[in-house]
This record gives C-alpha cells, sequence and structure tokens, in this order.
C-alpha cells in the first residue's frame, strides 16, 4: 500500500519548515495543504483539536502535532538519513537543545520588538552566545557534525527569519564579529540541499515582520 | 564497567519525581544528592550550565538535563529492562511525547496562578487546570494507564502533580474528584505501584512548602 502523507502547514512559518525539511532529507513525497492561520480549515482543527495550529503531518489517516514530535516520529518511521543520532546519549543531547530552542532561545529573540530594549536584546544575545558556545565547542560544520540533524533543523528560525526580522524591527544584533560560527553555520544551513526549497521568499517575509512592527514600506 | 549514576533533585519538584519513578521502574541503583533551590551549588552549575536547574541525571559523569529528556535516556539507556516507558509502535510513540509535551507545557505554569495569585488571575488559573486536566482525562479513556496495561511515558510525566491535588484544590476552593473522577481513579490506580508509592511526596507537606514559599516571594 502506498503511504499517504499530508503536510497542513503555512509556508512562511519555520515550524512547518522544520517538518518540510525532515520530509527532504528522507525523500518522502507528501502533499500540502495551505492554511490560512485566520480561517483554518475544518481538517486541521479535526486533527489537531488540542491546539489547532500548525504543523499536522497525517500519515495514512493518522495526524502527528507539534514540530519536534513530528521530527521524532519522521525518524522513528523512515530510515534512510538520520535526523536523531543513534547512542542513546547524543540523541538526549539533540534534544536538549531542541527543547532549549523552543523555550528559551526563540522566545527571547522575538521578544526582541523595535523600541530595541536593551535589557531585552541583552537577553536575546545571551541566548544566541550559548549556542555559538556550543558551536565553538564542537568545532564543526552543523550542531549535527558534518550533516545536519535535528537541532540544525529546529534553529531554522535562526539560519533565516531571525535577520529578516531583525531588518524589520531595525534591531540588528546577530552579528558576523559577535557571533562568527553561528552566524557561519546560518549561511551553511539555508544553503543545504533539503534546506533551500523550504524557505519561504524574503520580500514575502520581510513584508509580514515590516507589516508585524507597524511599518509600511519599511518606512 | 561499574556505572555511575547520580540523580540530583530538590525534595518538591514534580520534575525531579517523575525521574525518581522511571529509576523505580526500571530497578536501576543510583545515588541521588538533594540540591537546596535556596543555595544551589556550584555543582549543579558545572552539571546544567543552561538552565542551573534540577533535575539533571548524571551518568559515568556525562548529564542528562529536562525531566521528559531524562526518561526517554533512561528508557533507551536500559532498554534490556522492563518495562518499556515509550510504545514500540512509532505512531502511539508520537502521541505519548504529544501529551508529556502537552502536560509539560502548560499544566505547571496554569496551577502556578491558582496558588500564587488571587481574583480573576485565579479564576482564569483554575479554568485553564481544569481544561488541561479534563484534556487530559479524555485521552486516557477507559484504558487503566495512558501506557495501557502498565505505566507509561504519560503516566509517569503526569502523576507526579497528583501530590498537587490537594493544594491546587486548597487555594481554588474546587474538587478534582468532582471535576475530573476518571483521571481521580487512575491517580489512585498508579499510586498502589511500588515505584510511585515510594517517590510521591506528602501533599501535606507540599501544601506546606507553597504556602510559606508564597509568603516568602510576597514579601
Amino acid at each position: 500500500m502506498a503511504d499517504e502523507v499530508k503536510l497542513y502547514g503555512a509556508r512562511g512559518s519555520p515550524f512547518v519548515c522544520r517538518v518540510k525539511i525532515a520530509l527532504n532529507m528522507k525523500g518522502i513525497k507528501y502533499e500540502n495543504f495551505e492554511e490560512d492561520i485566520f480561517n483554518k480549515s475544518a481538517d486541521l482543527l479535526k486533527y489537531n483539536p488540542v491546539h489547532k495550529k500548525i504543523p499536522v503531518l497525517v500519515h495514512n489517516g493518522n495526524p502527528i502535532s507539534e514540530s519536534l514530535v513530528i521530527l521524532e516520529y519522521i525518524d522513528d518511521v523512515w530510515k534512510g538519513v538520520p535526523i536523531l543520532p543513534q547512542h542513546s546519549y547524543e540523541r538526549s543531547v539533540a534534544r536538549f537543545w531542541a527543547k532549549f530552542l523552543d523555550e528559551k532561545c526563540i522566545p527571547a529573540l522575538k521578544d526582541v520588538g523595535s523600541n530595541g530594549d536593551e535589557k531585552v536584546v541583552a537577553k536575546a544575545c545571551e541566548q544566541l552566545q550559548i549556542l555559538e558556545n556550543e558551536l565553538k565547542v564542537k568545532g564543526t560544520k552543523f550542531f549535527g557534525g558534518d550533516n545536519i540533524n535535528l537541532i540544525d533543523i529546529a534553529a531554522v528560525f535562526i539560519a533565516y527569519w531571525l535577520a529578516i526580522r531583525e531588518e524589520a524591527a531595525g534591531i540588528k544584533f546577530f552579528t558576523e564579529d559577535k557571533f562568527p560560527k553561528l552566524t557561519k553555520w546560518a549561511d551553511d544551513f539555508v544553503n543545504c540541499q533539503v534546506v533551500k526549497d523550504t524557505l519561504p521568499p524574503r520580500e514575502r517575509t520581510l513584508a509580514f515582520y515590516n507589516k508585524m512592527f507597524g511599518k509600511i514600506n519599511g518606512v | 564497567m561499574v556505572e555511575e549514576l547520580v540523580f540530583v533533585n530538590f525534595w518538591s519538584s514534580p520534575f525531579g519525581c517523575r525521574v525518581k519513578i522511571a529509576l523505580e521502574e526500571k530497578g536501576i541503583p543510583y545515588d541521588y544528592k538533594e540540591e537546596d533551590l535556596f543555595n544551589k551549588t556550584s555543582f549543579l552549575s558545572e552539571i546544567n550550565p543552561v538552565y542551573n536547574k534540577v533535575p539533571v541525571l548524571v551518568h559515568n559523569g556525562k548529564s542528562i538535563c529536562e525531566s521528559l529528556n531524562i526518561i526517554e535516556y533512561i528508557d533507551e539507556a536500559w532498554s534490556d529492562r522492563s518495562p518499556s516507558f515509550l510504545p514500540s509502535d512509532p505512531y502511539q510513540r508520537s502521541q505519548a511525547r504529544f501529551w508529556a509535551d502537552f502536560i509539560d507545557k502548560e499544566l505547571y505554569e496554569a496551577s502556578k496562578k491558582i496558588y500564587r495569585c488571587k481574583g480573576e488571575e485565579q479564576e482564569s488559573g483554575k479554568k485553564e487546570l481544569l481544561r488541561i486536566l479534563k484534556l487530559v482525562e479524555g485521552e486516557l479513556g477507559n484504558k487503566p494507564f495512558f501506557g495501557g496495561d502498565n505505566l507509561g511515558f504519560v503516566d509517569i510525566s503526569l502523576i507526579p502533580f497528583y501530590s498537587r491535588f490537594y493544594t491546587w484544590e486548597t487555594f481554588g476552593k474546587f474538587s478534582i474528584e468532582e471535576e475530573c473522577p476518571n483521571l481521580m481513579a487512575w491517580a489512585k490506580r498508579c499510586s498502589q505501584k511500588e515505584s510511585v508509592a515510594k517517590s510521591l511526596v506528602d501533599p501535606i507537606k507540599i501544601y506546606d512548602f507553597i504556602f510559606y514559599l508564597n509568603k516568602y516571594l510576597t514579601k
């Protein structure tokens, strides 16, 4: 029986992007359903009644929600290029960093508004410094080593969305001189074959952030 | 090789209690180290530099942080010991991870509003808590445990909060038995298990601790 894989998402979402990268890594063919988050489909509400959010992966009629849960599911079901390491300790390290991104790092980055509150920016830099140090200690191209893994995928917001958000907010803190390893990582990551075609167009993302910061035409 | 396992915790932590239950369920011997959360040692900041929090499991000198991450690690590193906490079926595994993640993200935060706040905020905390408990009760259905016939990942994630029912009910002036009778029956069933009975903290001790902590925090 052929596998039926559906992804309910939105092109602009970094969380949906995580799932698309994972599906690309495994070479999985899927049907994409583009959701309007202001007018959610009946299907989305049926498949994710608890959170009513994207992304949702539906595999042979079975729905899975929450991007990191979906990534683990994809790795469990489809062999081939691994998303998580093999060894139990390395797996716990990968899970730890993925959770750190979701619970501490990304929220701190999203707290930075166009008012450029110094304390808020300092907190955001603190989180990025933790990741910078981790890459320094590892001494590898990616958090996953020579190849990307769960941590790299989970950090896609930093690799792509962050710089665009900074441009719209007019506050720049994710710089090469402050974070040489992490900025290089971001560059290498967005240029990976499996990542490139999952990213939304830059202009559209910038327009979204401009609107969010109450700016028209970047002013 | 002689295994060296140190479990670092603070007695009242429901997250630490999860780890204790997991270790007891698998019958894994360990050394226990109590951290005073009001006077944290430099040892804690060495083994958990990112969060400086308990619980931490240190296995042959390597630290694993974040309670759900620790439980998955225990399940994988001691996969030769029964029981398994996560199901073998990938879809069932994804559902267990989803619900544990849901409990992790929402329950503790909602519960804090009940005993730290008054008036409208307390009411909204109560409403939120009951919404979460009812959703979780729905997921349990007619099963004796979330894990089926035995304690599983979701059971271990949730049961430590049974020690806090008395606190929530007393501060919030409601009855969990009345609102969620099936969940209450599940909690009582769980506490018959030796690993749980050994690990749950006395509810009165928790109430007193929270009561005095509130006074200390509002000084």
